[in-house]
């Protein structure tokens, strides 16, 4: 079943004014459909476009053309109809009640989505479980911290049971540990309750961890639909694996590896996304003598950039 | 959306009562200025009595309530209307556009909780302290109590409008600090809080009787002191309905202009 449906949209804003004015195209003829259940990572650089599209799926933001449809609806026109479908989660901006404990922002979102007591209860109860927030249910808003806050927000965005779940930059500033529980929650949900995920990220993590396909988008125009590992293929993106020598020595040569940079003892090898790094470490230890390894992820922005300039 | 409003404004309510020390600064700061007033309203009287058909009394009276209405109704401008203001500003406000509840009835209902907060602590307050000190007068029977409870619903829903209006410049603006300093210029004189408007001169006064500003306190006021009773009684809060009424239906248009051509700000 699709959910969302996106055909030719189209956004300008008008900046400046007077003889200065001017047009400028947020979002060029995007097009692209989403199915029931899918997690779809919509990623591109600042400035792409990204919210932009998420604003209009949303309804707060009124397309300058083309047509859009999410669950069954026109966002903008059917606005509050659809908020009762859907939950928005902004990694930078809070739903919660900031002077007021947690539970408090929890109680007026039963209200305000009318959903019934019980079914509230339920959902509250199994999402602070899984996102450990038990004990923190009556500190303040303002007393939480970044993490606990966000995953007070993702509670905040479900407890009305959405089909959809539209996430901005869900994990921007959080550590680790935090980010890595809350895509495994993200995870399970989708597993358990079939939500379609929407989530905008600069993190490739993120895409990795939860998505199956990756929208990019850049200039306004979506310049890539499709699976991750055909994204990096595709953006010829490759991993980096930084080798520390214990002395100087000529380029390091071992199989399923290229040398990119030598500078004194150390030495920039490069390697495709879906290789494994072990052989390769495996060969050099076999043949150097290393005094420290690391492995740089390719960089979202890099893939994008790639893949644009071609 | 009975229940809504009702939870949102108790949390509103709460959010408020959750700053003592920032209530009771208040509310002390409000009794001084409610007796300097008093000894200049006082001179004033002394000279001239009977001035706007007030005796030194009633003036008092004047004096005490406009200090109890003062941050109940937010004549100066700000309250919750202030949050909008800065949300429009950060683009927080599009939080408040994804949830299915008009964002209107929203900020009324949180403004509804503040002003319960306001008029129990900064309202009492100092209406206790005038009557402890100063010759205050009070209603003289059930219609005058009524019609003034319903004469300050009536001032709060102008002056939550007309706040309303001047947030939403943030939308064109995006800093509301200029329509501010000037909503802030205009309620000052027009809502009686300076001197009262009974005491204007001639046509000016007919003139601010008619200002939507004139149901912040002058109205309240003047019921309270039993200055109007029977059909001008009904006449004070009708003009406050009729204020109410054509200024939420401006909210309602700049909103809905705002909200289709404007841009919330921030990715």
């Amino acid at each position: 079943m699709r959910l969302i449906e996106v055909q030719e949209l189209r956004r300008t804003f008008t900046v400046g004014r007077f003889r200065a004015k001017r047009e400028v195209v947020a979002v060029r003829d995007v097009s692209f459909a989403i199915e029931a259940g899918e997690m779809v990572g919509y990623i591109g650089p600042n400035g792409a476009g990204k919210s932009t599209t998420i604003k209009m799926l949303t309804g707060i933001l009124v397309p300058s053309g083309g047509r859009l449809e999410v669950a069954g609806l026109d966002p903008s026109r059917q606005r509050t109809d659809l908020a009762r479908r859907i939950g928005v989660v902004f990694g930078q901006r809070t739903t919660l009640w900031w002077d007021l404990p947690l539970r408090d922002s929890f109680a007026v979102l039963q209200r305000i989505y009318r959903t019934s007591p019980r079914r509230h209860e339920q959902n509250l109860a199994e999402y602070v479980e899984l996102l450990d927030l038990g004990d923190l249910l009556d500190t303040p808003v303002r007393q939480l911290s970044l993490g606990q806050r966000m995953r007070g927000d993702i509670v905040a965005a479900l407890l009305h049971d959405p089909e959809i779940l539209f996430l901005d930059e869900p994990t921007i500033g959080l550590d680790v540990i935090s980010k890595g529980r809350l895509r495994e929650f993200l995870r399970t949900l989708n597993a358990t309750r079939g939500t379609t995920l929407m989530l905008t990220t600069h993190d490739l993590q993120d895409i990795e961890a939860l998505c199956d396909r990756v929208i990019v988008i850049d200039h306004g125009t979506a310049v890539f639909d499709g699976a991750l590992a055909d994204l990096h293929r595709e953006g010829g993106s490759t991993r980096t694996l930084v080798v520390d020598l214990v002395d100087e020595a000529p380029p390091i040569s071992v199989p399923g590896a290229t040398t990119r940079k030598v500078d004194g003892p150390r030495q920039w090898l490069s390697f495709p996304t879906d290789a494994s790094a072990a052989p390769i470490v495996a060969a050099v230890a076999a043949a150097y003598d290393v005094a420290d390894l690391s492995i740089q992820e390719p960089d979202i922005e890099d893939v994008i950039r790639e893949l644009y300039s071609r | 959306m009975i229940p809504l409003y009702v939870s949102v404004a108790t949390r509103a309510f709460r959010r408020y009562s959750t700053y003592t020390a920032a209530t009771l600064s208040g509310l002390f700061t409000n009794c001084v200025f409610g007796c300097i007033i008093c000894f200049v309203y006082l001179a004033l009287w002394d000279q001239r009595p009977n001035a706007g058909g007030y005796d030194a009394s009633d003036a008092v009276t004047y004096v005490w309530l406009g200090q109890a209405m003062l941050m109940t109704v937010m004549v100066w401008g700000g309250g919750v209307t202030n949050d909008l203001a800065e949300r429009i500003r950060s683009g927080d406000v599009a939080i408040d556009l994804y949830r299915p509840v008009p964002l209107i009835g929203w900020y009324v209902a949180q403004d509804v909780g503040r002003a319960g907060f306001h008029l129990l602590t900064r309202g009492l307050g100092p209406t206790i302290v005038g009557a402890l000190l100063f010759d205050v007068r009070f209603p003289s029977g059930p219609v005058a109590w009524l019609g003034f409870a319903v004469a300050v619903v009536l001032a709060l829903l102008v002056s939550f409008a007309v706040r309303f209006l001047v947030a939403s410049t943030s939308f064109w603006l995006l800093d509301a600090s200029g329509p501010n300093a000037v909503a802030f210029l205009m309620a000052a004189f027009f809502s009686g809080l300076t001197v009262p408007l009974v005491i204007f001169p001639g046509w000016s006064r007919d003139v601010v009787m008619a200002l939507p500003w004139a149901s912040y306190i002058q109205v309240p006021a003047d019921i309270w002191l039993g200055k109007r009773e029977g059909w001008d009684l009904l006449a004070g809060l009708g003009f406050g309905v009729l204020w109410a009424v054509v200024l939420f239906a401006a909210c309602h248009l700049v909103l809905r202009r705002a909200t289709r051509k404007v841009v919330v700000q921030g990715g």
